[in-house]
């Protein structure tokens, strides 16, 4: 096992113990919401770390794939009356299936077209899901989704809620970890810093670059049925491009070559607007602010600035 | 209204949106032809052109062609200072990470916007008026003729600048490669400015154009930009005379699919088909090269 594993996991276990501890020392639901949230957030956005900073590809369409999640499960569980946790592995599979299918036409795209096509994936699910009232309830939304159940037990409350959502986001990560330190792990880092210098070394970049997106595209999917089982309502305003381009801001602005990155970009932004909203009229000038400052003075995000400040080696 | 003549006046309608699109696309070309990122805040320079104009017009009272020009030079200064402050002060130069600064920027604009002219909607009226042209049964306002002239002209105009003229090579040369640019005595700096002062004077004149249609809020600019976006895409990203092809065919797709299809799906087919078009020439109608950067 390489030190930098070793040293990934110290830390995870150290965070589990702290997020195990919070809702004995916060016990009001408003921010119990809000730390859920973060964990949703922060499940995506390690999948996304895979995608850009690892295989060095782009997408600003991760909110689909988020609302393929949320609605596929939501609307099964609804209208087939079926248990939410067998909803929610369906619609990850179909997700897996949509996203294979984009990854193998989209991905030969680059730059600014592959921008643009993932753009156009998230548009076009969106008005979709806008515009098919009978089915997805159109801009209203879709109400009373059922909440998971373990036995007698209904994940309806908010600290009920927290102690299924970030254990499932803890356990992602522990084996997201396990990944970036696996051969496969290093080949898609060889990816992102030269695809021709990678292929040379016999590793096949199509191949890389669709694992990621697939398994990027999955993150999403199981954050989004967990969002929709949790909140019980889903309405497609959640799932529009900004959400996706504030997924891809949050990567950035953690710093895209680290999945304590991801942690740290999703932790902190997540709960940035709703601690805004006390500051309404400025709200949007601190947050654009913000970004603006952090990627121009630290482009390598929080975890570069803090791989400086310690003289660490990222993982 | 025979189907003929209907047609016709989707045609019509789509066209007019179609140069809109051209002119905020025209906006991403000027900005890929020197500093190679994509402006997300172009949309935000369309809807800053509006706001400018109504000031301008309606509480300063100022004679309407002059109105129009200060609006254009102001964000003009506004897209220039974006390039000078922001986008040249980052220690970087992986286009992602500048991307996304541009869009820190567009949300901080729409901040400025709401500070200084709050939410509400604003309108001016038209700049020319007149009864609408008969043609084959169907009408076309001189708006819409006002709109596709200054489309025609302002492509004609940079085709021509990037061309022709001494700077427009030199802004080509930077493109192409900024550290030779810059070891043949060429103020690259300066160069990419120039280039974010057009695009926002680009994004000005949409935004002079399309505000007696459809009025303005601080969020206008956001569709409009990725409409835009999506038509240089279409075109091939980077070329002008792609970015006016990319934004007719997109305009005139979606009003005749509004018209005989559905007008609520219209935007999934447009997006679709984009998504299909860039399936099967991955760089888009007009695009030569393959895209390596972002």
């Amino acid at each position: 096992m390489s030190s930098g594993l070793k040293r990934d996991r110290r830390i995870l276990a150290g965070l589990a113990t702290a997020i195990g501890m919070i809702p004995f020392l916060i016990n009001n639901p408003y921010y119990l919401t809000v730390l859920n949230l973060s964990a949703l957030n922060i499940l995506t956005v390690c999948g996304l770390t895979l995608l850009i900073g690892y295989a060095g590809q782009i997408s600003l369409g991760h909110a689909g794939f988020w609302a393929l999640g949320a609605y596929g499960s939501a609307l099964l569980s609804l209208k087939t009356g079926l248990n939410p946790w067998l909803t929610t592995a369906l619609a990850l599979g179909f997700t897996l299936a949509v996203s294979a299918g984009m990854g193998f036409t989209v991905l030969r795209l680059k730059g600014n077209y592959l921008v643009m096509a993932t753009l156009a994936f998230n548009l076009a699910v969106y008005f979709f899901l806008v515009e098919a009232e009978e089915l997805t309830g159109g801009p209203p939304g879709l109400p009373g989704i059922p909440p998971y159940t373990l036995g007698s037990l209904a994940f309806v409350t908010d600290l009920a809620a927290y102690y299924l959502i970030w254990p499932v986001v803890l356990i992602t990560l522990f084996l997201t970890f396990n990944l970036v330190h696996s051969g496969e792990g290093r080949a898609l880092r060889a990816l992102a810093s030269g695809e021709i210098a990678a292929a040379c070394l016999g590793i096949n970049p199509r191949r890389y670059k669709v694992l990621a997106f697939v398994l990027s595209a999955a993150y999403a999917s199981l954050a989004g049925s967990l969002y929709a089982h949790y909140f019980s309502f889903i309405s497609p305003k959640t799932f529009d491009i900004f959400f996706s381009v504030e997924l891809v801001a949050m990567c950035l602005f953690g710093g895209k070559g680290s999945l304590w990155g991801a942690v740290l970009g999703a932790g902190l932004l997540t709960p940035l607007p709703h601690f805004l909203s006390i500051f309404d009229e400025y709200r949007d000038l601190i947050y654009g602010g913000l970004l603006m400052g952090v990627l121009i003075f630290f482009p390598d995000g929080l975890s570069g600035l803090m791989r400086k400040l310690y003289g660490r080696k990222a993982p | 209204m025979s189907e003929s003549s209907l047609f016709l006046q989707f045609l019509f309608s789509g066209l007019t949106a179609g140069a809109i699109y051209a002119l905020v696309a025209l906006g991403f070309c000027v900005v890929e032809n020197s500093l190679r990122i994509v402006n997300f805040a172009q949309g935000d320079f369309l809807t800053l052109g509006g706001f400018f104009m109504t000031t301008f017009l309606l509480s300063l009272k100022i004679p309407w062609p002059l109105a129009a020009l200060c609006s254009i030079l102001a964000v003009g200064l506004c897209g220039y200072l974006l390039e000078r402050i922001a986008l040249r002060s980052a220690k970087t130069h992986d286009p992602l990470t500048l991307i996304f600064i541009t869009i820190g920027a567009s949300i901080f604009i729409r901040g400025l916007i709401k500070l200084f002219w709050g939410k509400n909607p604003r309108i001016f009226p038209p700049l020319i008026t007149g009864e609408p042209i008969r043609l084959l049964g169907a009408s076309l306002t001189r708006e819409s003729l006002l709109i596709l002239a200054v489309g025609f002209f302002c492509v004609t105009i940079l085709h021509l600048f990037y061309r022709v003229s001494r700077s427009g090579k030199a802004l080509r040369a930077v493109a192409y490669s900024p550290r030779a640019a810059a070891l043949i005595g060429l103020p690259v700096g300066f160069l990419n400015s120039v280039s974010f002062f057009l695009a926002g004077a680009l994004g000005a004149v949409a935004g002079l154009l399309i505000v007696p249609v459809t009025g303005v809020s601080f969020d206008t600019g956001v569709i409009l930009g990725l409409k835009g976006y999506a038509a240089s895409v279409l075109g091939g990203y980077g070329s002008f005379p792609g970015a006016i092809a990319g934004g007719l065919l997109l305009g005139v797709m979606e009003a005749l699919v509004a018209g005989f299809i559905s007008s609520g799906f219209r935007d999934v087919f447009a997006f679709a088909l984009l998504f299909c078009v860039l399936a099967i020439k991955p760089s888009g109608l007009f695009g030569t090269h393959e895209e390596e950067r972002v």
